[in-house]
C-alpha cells in the first residue's frame, strides 16, 4: 500500500517534531563520540561544521513546529497564549533546575567528573531552552501581528527572513567579541526587534482582570529569559571549545527580541491599567448599540426597546437613576423607571420645571424646538444634574428620557453624543417595528378588500333576465377593489322585465355599501310590480333613511313589455339613456326630467321626476351606462362625452349587444390612452329582436 | 385641486370656487359653505366661473344644504357655471332645486328681486 502523505498542519507538526528529535539525538551522539575520540586520541574526521549545521537544523524544525502549532489568535485568548509560554518556560526551568540539583547532589562523586553525562545533560538543557525561546518568539509574533497592516506584515517578514538567515550565521565561525560584522548584524537585528516591539495593540483588548494576569505571567516569563540567558552565557574565558552557545547570532537576537517585547508589553499593560475601564465601557456601548438595533428582529415589542435604551443610557453616563416617559398609541402614557420611585419622579419633574439652570442642546437634524435636548442643574434635590432627551418617532416627539446624577454637571459632551446616538437608534428601531406592523395590517386590509370585492361581484347578476324578444349584455369595471356601480334585472311576468342601472355618489368602500343597500331596495320593491315612477318614489323614501347626508344615488328604472313592445322608464338623475331608432336610423338621448335619489328626502320628490312610455321596434338599441364612461377623460382633460358615444352607437348599430359593448370599451380605452381609470364604469346594452 | 375665496360685497357673501371639486377637495368647499351658513349670511353667491369639474362628491356638498337653504330662506345662488358643469347639475336634477344664474349680474339681480 503506497504511503499517502497529506500536507496538513498536523502532518507538519508531527514531521517537524520527529525530525527535531532525531537531529538532536544525532547531534548529541556526535558530541559524545567526539569526546570519546578525543579521549582515545583519535580523530573522527567529522567536519567541524556538521554539529553546528545539525544544531541549526534543529532550530529550523522547532521553528516549523511552532509555526503550525500556534494558530490564529482571537482577542479572547491572549492570556491563554501567554499561559502556554509560561507553562513551557516552567517545564524548562524545572528540568534545568533539577539538573543543577542533581549536579549539586553528586558534586563529590566520580559521576560529577563524567564528561559524557555532562555533555548529554547540557545538550538536553540547551535544546529545551531553545524550544522555549522559539515558542515564545512565535507567540510574540502572533501578538504583534494581531492587528496587522500591510506595512507591518512586510516589516515583520523582513525581520523573520533575516532571523532565519541568522540561524546559519554560526557556520561562519564568527564571534561577537572578535568580529565586527557579527556586531553590526546583531545591532541591525536588535534595532528591528525594538521597532517591532512597539506593536502592542492587543493590550487594548484585555479587560482589567486579564491585564493583571498578563502582567504576572509576563514578569515570570521575563525572569525565565534572564535565567536562561545567564545559564547559557559562558564568558569566553571559561568557554570550552565545544560549547559555543552564546556565539550564536540567532539565539542572541531572539533573546534580545524576547526581552524587549516582554518589557515593553509589561510597561504598556501597566500604564493601560487605569484606562482599561474606559475601553471596556466603549465596548459595552457598542454592544448596547447593537442590541438596540437588533431588538426588533428578535420579535421584541416597544417596551423592551425602551428598556434596553434606558439601561444602556444609564450605563453609558453612570446615571444614578432615570426614567422614560412615552405616549404610545391610543394616547396611553407609560413610565419606565429605574432606581427611582413614582413620587420622586414627580418631585424631580417639578424641580426641572422651576430650575433656571438649564442649557439647551440643539438637535442639528430637527427643525422644531421640541426635539432639543436639555441639561438641567438642580439645587435642592438628591439629584444635581438631569439630562432630558426627547424621543422622536416618525418625526414626532413621543416621549422623553430623563437621566439623573447625584453629582452636578456630570454629563460631558461625549456622554451627550452617545445618548443621542442611543436615542436615535431606539427611534429607528421603533419606527421599523411600527412600519412592519403597518405593513402587516395593510396586507390584512388588502385581503379584506379582496373579500369585499368578491362579495360585491356576487351582488351583480350573473344571468340577466330576458326572453327571445331582446338580447342583453352587461359590462362593469371598478376603479378600486370595490365600487358604486349597480345594475340588475328581474322578470316581473312572462313578458315583462324590470331592468335597473345605478351609480352611487363617491367611490370605493362607502359607495360599495350604498350600492348593496340599493340592491336590497331593488330586490324588495321590484316584487311589488310598481310603475317606474312609483318605484323611484319608494326607493327615495327608503334611501332617505339610510344614506349619509352628502350621498345620493342616481338610477334609471325600465320596464320592458315584450308582448306590447313598449318601454316604460323613469330617470332618477342618472345619465340620459342612449337610444338607437332603427326605423329612423337615428341615435338620441332621452332628455327628460329627473332627480337623484336621496337629494330630496321628503314627499315632494315625486314632483321632480317624470315617466316615459314608448314603443320599440326590431333592432332598436338601448345603451345604459354610468358617468364613468361619459365623463372619462384623457390626459388633455377632454371628456369621452355624449357626442362621441352617440356617433359610436350610430356607426355600430348593426352589431349584437356584446360587440357594441366591446367597441365602446375599446374606444374608451383608446381615448383615455395610458391614463388609469379613476371612476367605476358600467355598460348595459339591450337590442330588441 | 380646489381654491376657495370668500369675499363680502355689499349685502352678500361671494364664495369663489376655482379648480376641481372632487372627492378630496370637496371637503374644503363644504367647510366654506358651512362657515357661511353658521355666520348667518342670508345672501350667498357661489362663483363657479373657474370651476372646471365637479364630481358626485362635489354635487353631494351642494345637495346637503338644499334643505337648510329652503328652511332659512337663504338666497343661495350659483353662477358662471361652464356648460360641462351645468350639464352635470342638470342630469342629476339639482338645477331644479338650486338657483343657478348665468353670470354675477344676473345673480345679484336675483337677490334684489326677493
Amino acid at each position: 500500500m503506497p504511503l499517502k502523505v497529506q500536507f496538513t498542519p498536523k502532518f507538519y507538526i508531527r514531521a517537524s517534531i520527529t525530525m527535531a528529535i532525531i537531529i538532536w539525538v544525532i547531534a548529541t551522539s556526535i558530541r559524545i563520540l567526539e569526546i570519546l575520540a578525543t579521549k582515545s586520541g583519535l580523530d573522527l574526521e567529522i567536519s567541524r561544521y556538521l554539529p553546528i549545521l545539525l544544531q541549526d537544523l534543529f532550530y529550523v524544525f522547532i521553528l516549523v513546529y511552532y509555526r503550525f502549532k500556534i494558530r490564529a489568535v482571537e482577542s479572547g485568548n491572549f492570556v491563554d497564549l501567554l499561559w502556554k509560554v509560561f507553562a513551557t518556560g516552567l517545564v524548562t526551568t524545572v528540568i534545568s533546575l533539577s539538573i543543577r540539583l542533581f549536579y549539586d547532589s553528586i558534586a563529590d562523586t566520580m559521576l560529577a567528573e563524567n564528561e559524557f553525562l555532562d555533555t548529554f545533560l547540557y545538550s538536553l538543557n540547551r535544546a529545551l531552552i531553545s524550544v522555549f525561546l522559539i515558542s515564545t518568539l512565535t507567540v510574540w509574533k502572533k501578538l504583534i501581528l494581531y492587528q496587522k497592516s500591510r506595512k507591518l506584515i512586510v516589516y515583520w517578514n523582513v525581520f523573520e527572513v533575516a532571523l532565519f538567515a541568522s540561524i546559519f550565521f554560526n557556520l561562519t565561525g564568527f564571534t561577537l567579541q572578535e568580529h565586527l560584522i557579527f556586531e553590526i548584524l546583531f545591532a541591525i537585528l536588535a534595532i528591528m526587534a525594538i521597532i517591532l516591539s512597539a506593536n502592542l495593540k492587543w493590550v487594548a483588548y484585555l479587560n482589567f482582570k486579564q491585564k493583571w494576569k498578563s502582567v504576572l505571567i509576563i514578569v515570570l516569563i521575563t525572569i525565565y529569559i534572564f535565567y536562561f540567558f545567564t545559564y547559557l552565557y559562558i564568558s569566553p574565558e571559561e568557554a570550552i571549545t565545544n560549547f559555543n552557545a552564546i556565539d550564536d547570532l540567532f539565539i542572541i537576537v531572539v533573546f534580545t527580541f524576547l526581552l524587549f517585547y516582554s518589557i515593553f508589553s509589561l510597561l504598556v499593560i501597566l500604564f493601560n491599567l487605569p484606562t482599561s475601564s474606559v475601553f471596556e465601557k466603549k465596548m459595552e456601548e457598542a454592544i448596547n448599540f447593537q442590541r438596540l438595533s437588533q431588538s426588533i428582529q428578535q420579535g421584541e415589542n416597544e417596551d423592551q426597546i425602551f428598556d434596553v435604551l434606558l439601561n444602556s443610557s444609564m450605563n453609558a453616563v453612570y446615571a444614578d437613576a432615570g426614567w422614560i416617559e412615552v405616549t404610545l398609541e391610543q394616547d396611553e402614557a407609560k413610565i419606565l423607571s429605574k432606581h427611582i420611585s413614582r413620587e420622586n419622579i414627580n418631585l424631580v419633574k417639578e424641580q426641572i420645571m422651576t430650575s433656571k439652570n438649564r442649557s439647551v442642546i440643539k438637535n442639528p437634524l430637527a427643525t422644531n424646538t421640541d426635539s432639543d435636548r436639555v441639561l438641567v442643574g438642580l439645587k435642592k434635590s438628591n439629584y444635581r444634574s438631569v439630562f432630558v432627551v426627547p424621543l422622536t418617532i416618525q418625526n414626532q416627539v413621543k416621549g422623553f428620557m430623563y437621566l439623573l446624577n447625584e453629582v452636578s454637571d456630570s454629563f460631558n459632551k461625549e456622554m451627550i453624543s452617545i445618548i443621542n446616538t442611543f436615542a436615535s437608534q431606539a427611534s429607528v428601531s421603533i419606527e421599523n417595528f411600527r412600519l412592519m406592523g403597518e405593513a402587516l395590517l395593510n396586507e390584512r386590509y388588502k385581503e379584506e378588500l379582496n373579500i369585499a370585492k368578491s362579495v360585491q361581484r356576487a351582488l351583480l347578476p350573473k344571468e340577466l333576465d330576458h326572453n327571445s324578444s331582446f338580447s342583453i349584455h352587461a359590462f362593469t369595471e371598478a376603479a378600486a377593489e370595490v365600487g358604486g356601480d349597480y345594475y340588475d334585472t328581474f322578470q316581473l311576468s312572462e313578458h315583462r322585465f324590470a331592468i335597473v342601472i345605478g351609480d352611487v355618489s363617491g367611490k370605493g368602500t362607502s359607495a360599495a355599501f350604498h350600492m348593496s343597500q340599493m340592491k336590497g331596495i331593488f330586490q324588495s320593491l321590484v316584487q311589488l310590480d310598481l310603475s317606474a315612477e312609483e318605484f323611484l318614489i319608494n326607493a327615495n323614501t327608503a334611501l332617505s333613511k339610510c344614506l349619509e347626508r352628502t350621498s345620493f344615488i342616481t338610477l334609471t328604472y325600465f320596464i320592458i313589455d315584450t308582448e306590447e313592445k313598449t318601454l316604460e322608464f323613469s330617470r332618477a338623475g342618472h345619465c340620459p339613456t342612449l337610444y338607437y331608432d332603427k326605423k329612423k336610423k337615428e341615435t338620441k338621448y332621452f332628455q327628460d326630467k329627473g332627480l337623484g335619489l336621496g337629494i330630496i328626502r321628503n314627499s315632494t320628490y315625486k314632483n321632480f321626476i317624470q315617466v316615459n312610455k314608448m314603443s320599440f321596434d326590431k333592432d332598436d338599441i338601448l345603451v345604459l351606462y354610468t358617468d364613468g364612461i361619459s365623463e372619462a377623460s384623457n390626459e388633455e382633460h377632454d371628456e369621452f362625452g355624449y357626442d362621441r358615444m352617440k356617433n359610436l352607437l350610430q356607426q355600430n348599430a348593426h352589431y349584437d349587444p356584446m360587440m357594441i359593448q366591446k367597441v365602446f370599451i375599446s374606444k374608451l380605452y383608446e381615448f383615455c390612452g395610458g391614463k388609469d381609470l379613476d371612476d367605476d364604469y358600467t355598460m348595459l346594452v339591450i337590442k330588441f329582436n | 385641486m380646489i381654491e376657495i375665496k370668500k369675499e363680502t360685497e355689499n349685502n352678500y357673501l361671494n364664495i369663489v370656487v376655482n379648480g376641481e371639486a372632487d372627492a378630496s377637495s370637496s371637503i374644503h368647499l363644504d367647510k366654506a359653505i358651512k362657515e357661511a351658513m353658521e355666520e348667518g349670511h342670508q345672501h350667498i353667491l357661489i362663483d363657479c366661473t373657474n370651476l372646471n369639474y365637479i364630481s358626485s362628491a362635489g354635487l353631494g356638498v351642494f345637495m346637503s344644504y338644499i334643505e337648510e337653504i329652503s328652511e332659512k330662506s337663504i338666497d343661495f345662488i350659483l353662477f358662471g357655471l361652464s356648460e360641462k358643469v351645468l350639464k352635470v347639475f342638470g342630469i342629476l336634477g339639482l338645477d331644479q332645486l338650486l338657483t343657478i344664474k348665468e353670470n354675477k349680474e344676473a345673480a345679484i339681480a336675483a337677490i334684489r328681486e326677493v
